[in-house]
């Protein structure tokens, strides 16, 4: 080992610094590329693109807002993608979030048995979303699929699914709870978390079960119900393959969801202006409604060490 | 009581798979049988071979595993030495860098996925594997994330120490960090590995030549060239899905650990 050259005191602190700089810079250089290259970029680039007629073989044409104009006014299937897009996500999201809250409070007992359960519902959550598009079509089946057979068992009608165009968001949103098993473990994490006092405490004052839930886990559970909503909100508005792969955005466009309508524009039409133009509408609403979410959460999450009244 | 609720629920998620399986190994005529019937009279093993004779599903599974490799060789890399920077070394800016870089996680993909493919396009990069794994060697803001919440709880003294000793920051990250936090560095390993392995979108924008594709991008190929072989179809959906599940039993509770330190604990 080399030995170093003797310094005071004074002169090693400001040479430390300049060497934590110097080394902090150096070590996270990757990022401050990556955000360059793979976020700022692209999104320059396809603010610059929005306002081009371009097919990506000739050079793009300036054309102003025209592109905006046309996907506000012109284009009919852009609000219904808007539409699909939003159903989905609002109705999807609470749903999705209830179900694997309930199912979370369900796992957190000790009953024997319990860590195999938890295998078993956490599992499905892992498979890729192609692999779940194509089972859950021949779930779908109306002939031959596992869901009609069932329903003929209890003596119900069978069901269109993905195939008639009032179900086929439903049936959308039936399919992603199969696969709610993360935000189930996420939870479960935060139900195992809650210090066993303050549920005893609850117990000794005399307070109900439900007393318990309300004001002891449900509060503590706050800051993990918005960290899914968000998530939720961000994955709901993104969805594409399962679209893609099961309907085909049908039928009548009844499950053309945003993305779906932006890929085919961009790669099916080559209208890449106006693919760019649905993108940087989709950036921006995203972000309105994120921070909607975000100013939101003073009003109903709670974090330790705070006083609520 | 708890019971019954307790296996209803889990009717329904096992319920797909045994259909899954069920169907994989049947052959054309079982499938379309009304009333229905549960399992096959003899397993139609072939079907799993014939996945591989209707397409190239070989090289699909050759190029998926590629494409997972360099990811969660560029995700260990990356994340660890920019996680540790925000963690554990006191720069100027570092509070501004590190909230700038977890904002990434609000913006939806799709934004920036679409304007890739021009400038993919540019550089001549359509149609490889780069434009699915040179990212990776730039960081993940879900990674960093986890491995900065990992790397807070390690006790500075181990740095100093070993700074004393004359290490710079790159050594300490080798030779002190990374060996004690293997469990966070399995984690980011795994999740590197279901995210690329289950991707879709991107290799569906920047590859289109046949003997480029993914596993993802073979099973859509597939349902869109024998959209009633059934069989065929669900047996390659269990083969897609099988090194998932092997993962899974091996590593559970770093599948678990993954969810709970990126999730919470903020």
């Amino acid at each position: 080992m080399e030995t170093r050259p003797e310094i005071t005191k004074k002169h090693k602190k400001m040479h430390l610094s300049r060497y934590r700089n110097r080394w902090g810079w150096l070590l996270i250089s990757p990022a401050v590329s990556g955000l360059t290259l793979w976020v700022a970029l692209p999104l320059l680039v396809s603010l610059v693109a929005s306002l081009c007629d371009w097919d990506m073989v000739g050079p793009p044409q300036y054309i102003g807002l025209n592109n905006y104009k046309m996907m506000f006014t012109v284009d009919p299937s852009f609000w219904q993608a808007v539409g699909v897009t939003a159903y989905y996500t609002f109705a999807g999201v609470p749903v999705q979030i209830i179900v694997a809250f309930v199912t979370a409070l369900l796992l957190n007992t000790n009953v024997r048995g319990i860590r195999f359960f938890r295998t078993l519902y956490y599992l499905p959550s892992i498979l890729p979303i192609a692999v779940n598009s194509v089972l859950w079509l021949w779930l779908f089946n109306p002939h031959f699929g596992l869901l009609n057979i069932i329903l003929e068992w209890f003596g119900f009608p069978p069901q269109r699914w993905v195939f008639g165009s009032e179900t086929v968001i439903p049936s959308f949103i039936l399919m992603s709870l199969w696969s709610v098993g993360s935000t189930v473990i996420i939870f479960l994490a935060g139900l195992q978390g809650i210090p066993r006092e303050l549920l005893e405490a609850v117990e000794i004052d005399g307070g109900s079960g439900w007393h318990r839930f309300r004001h002891i886990i449900l509060p503590l559970m706050t800051p993990i119900i918005f960290y899914t909503v968000v998530i939720g909100f961000i994955t709901g508005v993104q969805t594409f393959t399962q679209p893609f792969m099961m309907t085909g955005g049908g039928p009548a466009n009844a499950s053309l969801f945003y993305v779906l309508h932006l890929y085919r524009q961009a790669f099916q039409f080559s209208h890449m202006g106006y693919a760019c133009a649905m993108a940087w509408f989709l950036f921006v609403v995203t972000m309105i409604i994120s921070g909607v979410i975000f100013k939101s959460s003073s009003l109903w999450v709670f974090y330790e060490g705070e006083v609520k009244k | 009581m708890l019971y019954s609720v307790l296996i209803i629920g889990a009717l329904f998620t096992t319920m797909p798979f045994l259909w899954l399986l069920r169907s994989s190994v049947m052959n054309m005529r079982e499938i379309f049988t009304m009333p229905p019937v549960w399992l096959p009279e003899k397993p139609q093993w072939k079907n799993f071979a014939d996945v591989f004779t209707m397409l190239p599903f070989g090289r699909f599974f050759l190029n998926s595993g590629i494409i997972v490799a360099l990811n969660i060789i560029g995700a260990l890399f990356s994340n660890t030495i920019m996680a540790y920077a925000f963690a554990r070394i006191d720069f100027r800016g570092r509070n501004i860098m590190y909230a700038l870089c977890l904002s990434t996680l609000m913006l939806p993909q799709v934004v920036t996925l679409v304007p890739l493919v021009v400038i993919w396009k540019y550089l001549g990069g359509l149609n490889t594997f780069a434009p699915l794994t040179v990212p990776a060697f730039f960081g993940n803001a879900f990674y960093i994330f986890m491995l900065h919440q990992f790397f807070k709880t390690i006790p500075l003294e181990y740095d100093e120490a070993a700074f004393v000793d004359g290490a710079n920051y790159l050594q300490i990250i080798l030779n002190v960090i990374m060996p004690i936090s293997k469990p966070a560095l399995a984690v980011v390993a795994i999740f590197s590995f279901m995210y690329t392995w289950n991707d879709f979108f991107g290799p569906l924008l920047f590859l289109n030549e046949e003997k480029m594709y993914t596993v993802a991008l073979g099973l859509k190929m597939l349902t869109g060239m024998y959209s009633t072989q059934w069989h065929i179809l669900m047996a390659a959906a269990t083969l897609v899905v099988l090194p998932l599940i092997v993962l899974f039993f091996f590593a559970q509770k770093y599948f678990i650990e993954g969810l709970t330190l990126g999730g919470l604990k903020g």
